[in-house]
């Protein structure tokens, strides 16, 4: 009797797992901004690749805490110095039907560093690609490189057969006249296939049932939103006609939290928000300083530093959504980071600085600051702007529009700044790049760290940036990137405030990955 | 008759002109589009090499004819963003814009008439003066607000009708879509539809309660009562079609506003219309989709201005003795 119970039992079990996968589940999101066009190597930007990630797959992908695992390639090994050899995953099905196999890979790589391609920085144009066999690959690279596949989890496999044959194979440029194929479709390896896509309306996703990889998610339908208002994504949260909104505003994190059937997914993100100043003109643009340039002393600087009250910006503005940082790179991307301390917010010793380098009543200066990038940007900029008030410095505040900041401050403009707030997220996460775009030396063209908007230069900083590039060893390469990150810190060459975080607004029917790239990859998701 | 819609014609082409001017001016102030179009890592001469394909580098009189030139054969050009023909992505919002204003406008005739009929008939009742403060709150509550009023109070809180969108459209023919003829279309439809109508009706109903109260003071009205017409036909056919004249001409103009400034509201409610894609235009200095979109508005107005006109001169016998 007991055991007819159980055998019962465990077929009404089994028939319920059994109905399980039947009942569709869908996923419906939102996110402030719209999926332009759905060319993998047409625009460099976060929610364009992270969304694209779902349905085009690299050699390489990261999992949730970011590590590199392999994806179309199982294996890789550095045969020579000069030569990587990557292995193939074979029986891998782009979604038409069409093997994947080395080709593909020798014409992704070409049509990504081709004209019209954002991603260029992903292959060097001296790179070779030689195929091996049907399955492997070979990269002769110019020079050594330890971090040749960094960046590869965004470079995304192209079918050559599919896209020869609907006339894509050119890259659908920023200033294109005629609409690509590839802009308006999609064919990837990746877990899910892109179903439709109405431009700046709606997106839909379906699970590929042919998928390599065994699937963790259950999700068999995902529905894209763009909703630019705050107050609507936020609402259509509240509601529960949506699953997942990001970004959620700050201030709206409590109001997600106190509703019984959300909350608010928090977490640190890659960007680190930093003030720059112009260290290169003899005279600022922008200051009653006339004849000489006040950045250009390290004290003056480093009093700049020690006036601004980070632990009272993260709590105050960002609502402790930030974590206040002493380097110009996110302590999750550097192993090194915790030895590194910032200099104590101080106003007497900033007062006593300024009073040693001949600046006792203080000076003005002009600050340009974006408005609707970042997180609370103009707020932070303007309370920075209130804290140098105390020690004497007048800050006459230019918060705009990023179109218009950009505009105005980047090396199209001559670099129009005198004092400015940037944040800045490593695309590669590593140091290098860091160094390279942000504290190497530029010309007046911006030739060298071409967003080093203030022109910080110290040659011994671009001696170890070159050495960096080629160091294979870990070790050697992160004490040489310690000893390139001591000397910024000293000299102030920067000043870096926080780590800015990540807030979504979630179901508490939905499981999610955060990852501190804030991609948002549907592999992760489960909804029950 | 001609020589007057001749003349009119002129003057339309020159508003034309002088909008495509004033605005192809405003574009140098909103910032540069290829920092909005590439990704961080691009190469300063790669943006450079981006800004002269893009023409951006020409001087302002040369891009100023070749927008003219293109836009008189309806050529609009490509969207920064998008990398889609602009005119193709008008044709695929408009469907959406015409039938939210077409509704707001509905809802501001349908509640916004007899309102005013009411309050103008019971001039001293306390419902009158409920009406009266109500449309003060609809005259004077921008409209973002309003909207996000309805959404908190409708979506969040009674979970009855939905805070974004369109919900399911049918397709009808090869580039018309609609939401009238599904549930979700039409639930859709009405928060953002009363947000969009919320000013007409308040205008509607005070023009019509002023009329009226005009009206009913004329000779005619107190001669019918005379001849002892129930109050029905006294108020319905003799005063009220009297109202009419100016209601009629004042909705026919807001509609053309109705349609150009539901910018906020598709912004509120995520409603995919041109006014939603001209908002996240300027915020990219999508420069093809601004201009594309000014014009359009540009010519509605004049469209329906020179409609007017040639009406006018239809109704008005003066006019046509003059010439």
């Amino acid at each position: 009797m007991k055991k007819t119970c159980l055998a019962l039992a465990s077929a009404v079990m089994l028939g319920a797992f059994a109905t399980t996968p039947s009942s569709a589940e869908t996923l419906k999101f939102a996110f402030q901004g719209t999926l332009n066009q759905v060319d993998p190597y047409s625009l460099n930007e976060t929610f364009t690749l992270s969304s694209l990630g779902n349905v085009y797959e690299g050699l390489t992908r990261r999992n949730g805490e970011l590590e590199i695992e392999p994806a179309l390639a199982e294996s890789w090994e550095v045969v020579e110095p000069n030569r990587w050899r990557f292995h193939l995953r074979k029986g891998v099905k782009f979604h038409n039907g069409n093997d994947f196999t080395a080709e593909d890979v020798v014409f992704s790589a070409n049509r990504v560093r081709s004209e019209g391609s954002d991603l260029k920085t992903r292959i060097d144009p001296k790179t070779t690609v030689e195929v091996v066999d049907d399955y492997t690959v070979d990269f002769v690279l110019p020079g050594p490189n330890p971090i040749l596949h960094y960046e590869w989890d965004t470079w995304y496999i192209m079918d050559k057969d599919w896209t020869e044959e609907h006339d894509a194979v050119s890259v659908t440029s920023a200033s294109d006249t005629t609409p690509n194929y590839a802009a308006l479709h999609a064919n990837g390896t990746g877990p899910f296939k892109l179903e439709s896509h109405e431009v700046g309306v709606k997106t839909t996703y379906t699970k590929n049932d042919d998928w390599w990889d065994t699937a963790t998610h259950n999700l068999d339908t995902v529905e894209f939103t763009p909703i630019g208002s705050d107050a609507t994504r936020v609402a259509a949260l509240l509601s529960g006609e949506l699953d997942l909104v990001y970004p959620i505003p700050v201030q709206d994190i409590k109001r997600v939290e106190s509703n019984p059937d959300t909350s608010a997914l928090t977490g640190p993100e890659l960007r680190t928000i930093f003030l720059g100043m112009d260290q290169m003109r003899p005279e600022l643009l922008y200051s009653d300083v006339k004849g000489k340039n006040p950045f250009q002393d390290v004290r003056v600087r480093k009093a700049v530093y020690q006036a601004i009250d980070i632990e009272g910006i993260v709590k105050k503005i960002m609502r402790n959504l930030a974590e206040p940082s002493a380097l110009m790179i996110s302590p999750f991307l550097y192993s090194r980071s915790d030895e590194f301390k910032r200099h104590p917010y101080d106003p007497d010793a900033s007062k006593a600085l300024l009073k040693e380098a001949g600046y006792e009543d203080g000076f003005s200066v002009g600050m340009d600051c974006p408005n609707d990038r970042y997180v609370n940007d103009e707020a932070i900029c303007q309370a920075v702007a209130s804290m140098l008030a105390r020690v004497g410095i007048k800050v006459d505040l230019n918060a705009q529009p990023k179109a218009k900041y950009f505009a105005k401050v980047l090396a199209s403009n001559g670099y129009d700044t005198s004092f400015y707030l940037l944040g800045w997220t490593p695309s590669s996460f590593d140091s290098w790049n860091v160094l390279a775009n942000m504290l190497a030396c530029r010309d007046e063209k911006g030739n060298g760290g071409a967003f080093n908007l203030g022109g910080y230069c110290n040659e011994k900083v671009d001696a170890l940036m070159a050495e960096v590039l080629v160091e294979n060893d870990p070790e050697k390469r992160d004490a040489l990137i310690a000893e390139a990150f001591t000397i910024v810190h000293e000299e102030v060459g920067s000043i870096p405030l926080h780590q800015q975080g990540l807030a979504w607004g979630v179901s508490n029917k939905v499981d999610v990955v955060q990852r501190a790239d804030n991609q948002f990859l549907f592999r992760f998701v489960t909804k029950n | 008759m001609l020589g007057f819609t001749i003349r009119r014609l002129l003057q339309a082409m020159i508003v034309m002109l002088v909008v495509a001017l004033l605005s192809f001016t405003l574009f140098r102030f909103v910032g540069d589009p290829v920092n909005q179009m590439v990704g961080v890592d691009t190469s300063i001469a790669d943006r450079e090499a981006l800004r002269e394909r893009l023409g951006l580098n020409d001087p302002m009189p040369v891009q100023f004819w070749r927008f003219i030139s293109n836009a008189v054969q309806l050529d609009f050009g490509t969207s920064y963003q998008f990398k889609q023909p602009v005119s193709d992505l008008f044709a695929r919002r408009i469907p959406a814009t015409l039938e939210l204003s077409f509704m707001s406008a509905i809802f501001a005739l349908a509640v916004g008439v007899p309102m005013g009929i009411y309050a103008g008939l019971n001039r001293e009742s306390a419902i009158s003066k409920l009406f009266l403060s109500l449309s003060l709150i609809g005259i004077s509550l921008p409209t973002f607000f309003i909207g996000i009023l309805l959404i908190f109070l409708f979506s969040v809180t009674l979970q009855w009708l939905p805070s974004f969108g369109r919900g399911d459209v049918v397709q009808i023919g090869s580039w018309w879509t609609t939401g009238l003829l599904t549930v979700s279309g039409l639930k859709a439809l009405v928060l953002p539809s009363i947000t969009l109508g919320l000013y007409q009706m308040t205008l509607i109903m005070r023009l019509i309660r002023a009329e009226m109260l005009e009206v009913i003071r004329t000779d005619y009205i107190k001669f019918a009562r005379a001849r002892g017409l129930p109050d029905r036909i006294v108020h319905f056919r003799h005063a009220l079609k009297n109202t009419l004249v100016p209601v009629v001409t004042i909705t026919g103009l807001q509609l053309g506003s109705i349609i150009a400034f539901a910018t906020i509201t598709e912004t509120v409610f995520q409603w995919p219309g041109m006014g939603l894609m001209f908002l996240q235009a300027v915020q990219e200095v999508d420069i093809p989709i601004m201009a594309a979109y000014l014009m359009l508005t540009a010519f509605l107005f004049v469209a329906i201005n020179f409609c007017v006109d040639i009406l006018y001169f239809f109704i008005d016998p003066r006019l046509r003795v003059g010439r």
